[in-house]
């Protein structure tokens, strides 16, 4: 497939894949360390997830990347393994999807809360990230998306620093909103004109929203984006919110009314489309049915 | 302006270096530790813990008043621990085996300090061993436990059955919480309370120790 960006500047509507995380718990992965170490040994489960995808209709599919910059590695003692993590993640998935799919790498929060706020220094950021988009843009990927930000500095970081390896590769970055009386907020503050801004001005290609919330609040979320953005929009509701059923979390929103309600992204204008926690094949499935007869109309 | 009304505004307004020199004249000041503390920094934080349930205020800003509260409260320990004025109760908390989100634990942690509890903090990836022999080390009447994965979640059963087990019912409550939680889900592994949030925690935790 083409560059991303050329496909939406032609008005192409682009379907993304669904959850990962929540797909390896069913693979039935141990989860309670760090969802990246299985890049190590079961590059075969990633492989399975990315096909699942292509084969259901994503126009692009993730790779099992999210948690894996050095720092946040760290954590579960794996930075020193952080280029082999990252490198597996992108082959598993292009070897899956071959030119049939965008790869893209995702790029999830450090861990840690920035100076004044927390211990972590913006040059270490920066680094840790920039190491990760190093690894994976040698390894072949067609695009990084930076994700699940709620810190707007952070996220800045993660966009610049993949932007310092390669001007030509598409980033785009999404952010996780709360819904207040207020109005919609990250957990540190940051409402969606800020997040636009920012992120825009930092270099980012595509500008979002992802997980924290069931499709009906992302609608909301969308529309917000619509106001203040002049890059394409990426939107990635979750399928709802966990409820816990008998000890496992399971997320109640269907395939089928998660594409009735998207269809209101695609009215509002969205560019790209695609899910969060709980979103399955089936999901994407549904979402690639309704996509297509849209276009037909 | 009364100090103590400033050592509560500067705290709001998250100015550590300010809420350390007004802490420090008000104890030259001869004004007693104990009400420094009570209507200088936990009034203060207490106003805090409200904004912040009212998204008036968010996580930064809970985080820096936390930092001004520490300035204040480091100096008057001391102090308070000389004339005996205990804490109003000592509570262990931490985020459960598996679990290396600190955020929310941190958060809470500050509430109850904010609120006058002294807090034995076990970080994250606790043991139920560990919660256990720090409540009984310390002799806390509480432990808080916090999760945000809902794949670690069910290691806070572990810790209820340990301290069932070693029949500390009655000497230590748990008191559950986390993004992921809920109130159905505290009863379901016989939890003692749920926290809803920070300011809810303390509330929940005040019932605790009451009941205790």
């Amino acid at each position: 497939m083409e560059n991303v960006l050329e496909s939406i500047a032609e008005g192409e509507i682009l379907l993304s894949d669904g959850a990962m995380g929540t797909m390896l718990i069913d693979y039935g992965i141990e989860l309670d360390q760090c969802f990246e170490a299985i890049n190590l040994t079961h590059p075969d489960v990633l492989e399975n997830i990315a096909r699942s995808y292509c084969e259901a209709g994503s126009d692009i599919v993730q790779c099992n990347t999210f948690g894996a910059s050095p720092m946040k590695l760290s954590m579960y003692s794996l930075e020193d393994k952080y280029a082999e993590i990252n490198e597996t993640a992108v082959k598993a998935a292009r070897k899956a999807v071959g030119d049939k799919a965008v790869v893209a790498a995702s790029m999830g929060p450090c861990g840690r809360l920035l100076k004044p706020f927390g211990d972590a220094d913006t040059e270490n950021v920066f680094d840790s990230f920039k190491k990760q988009a190093e690894v994976v843009i040698n390894s072949g990927v067609d695009m990084i998306l930076v994700e699940t930000m709620t810190d707007i500095e952070e996220a800045k970081i993660a966009v610049k620093a993949a932007k310092s390896v390669s001007d030509n590769i598409p980033v785009g970055a999404t952010m996780t909103f709360d819904s207040t009386p207020r109005g919609f907020f990250t957990i540190m503050g940051n409402d969606i004109k800020t997040a636009v801004k920012e992120l825009e001005n930092a270099g980012a290609d595509i500008v979002g929203s992802n997980c924290g919330n069931g499709i009906e609040v992302m609608i909301n979320i969308a529309r917000e984006f619509k106001k203040f953005a002049t890059k394409p929009i990426i939107i990635q509701p979750n399928a709802g919110l966990p409820e816990m059923v008998g000890g496992k979390p399971t997320y109640n929103e269907s395939p089928q009314f998660m594409a009735e309600k998207a269809k209101q992204f695609l009215d509002i204008g969205v560019s790209i489309i695609g899910g969060c926690c709980g979103t399955t094949p089936a999901h994407i499935k549904a979402l690639r049915q309704m996509i297509n007869s849209y276009k037909e109309k | 302006m009364d100090i103590l009304q400033q050592i509560s505004d500067n705290l709001q307004r998250g100015d550590d270096d300010k809420v350390f020199a007004l802490t420090k004249q008000a104890i030259e000041n001869n004004l007693p530790p104990k009400s420094i503390l009570d209507d200088g920094l936990i009034a203060g934080m207490a106003v805090v813990g409200k904004k912040f349930k009212a998204h008036e205020i968010f996580l930064p800003d809970v985080l820096l008043a936390a930092k001004a509260m520490y300035a204040g409260m480091d100096q008057l320990k001391p102090l308070l621990i000389k004339e005996g004025i205990p804490a109003i109760g000592k509570i262990v908390v931490g985020t459960v085996q598996g679990d290396l989100h600190d955020i929310g634990k941190n958060l809470v942690a500050i509430m109850l300090k904010g609120a006058g509890f002294e807090i034995i903090d076990l970080g994250n990836d606790v043991s139920p061993e560990k919660f256990v022999d720090a409540a009984l080390t310390n002799e806390a009447s509480v432990i808080g436990l916090s999760a945000l994965l809902t794949t670690t979640m069910p290691v806070m059963k572990k810790v209820v059955d340990l301290v069932k087990e070693r029949n500390l019912s009655d000497k230590i409550k748990v008191i559950v919480g986390g993004a992921p939680l809920t109130d159905d889900y505290a009863h379901e592994i016989g939890a003692d309370a749920y926290g809803f949030d920070g300011m809810n925690a303390v509330d929940k935790v005040k019932m605790l120790m009451e009941l205790n």
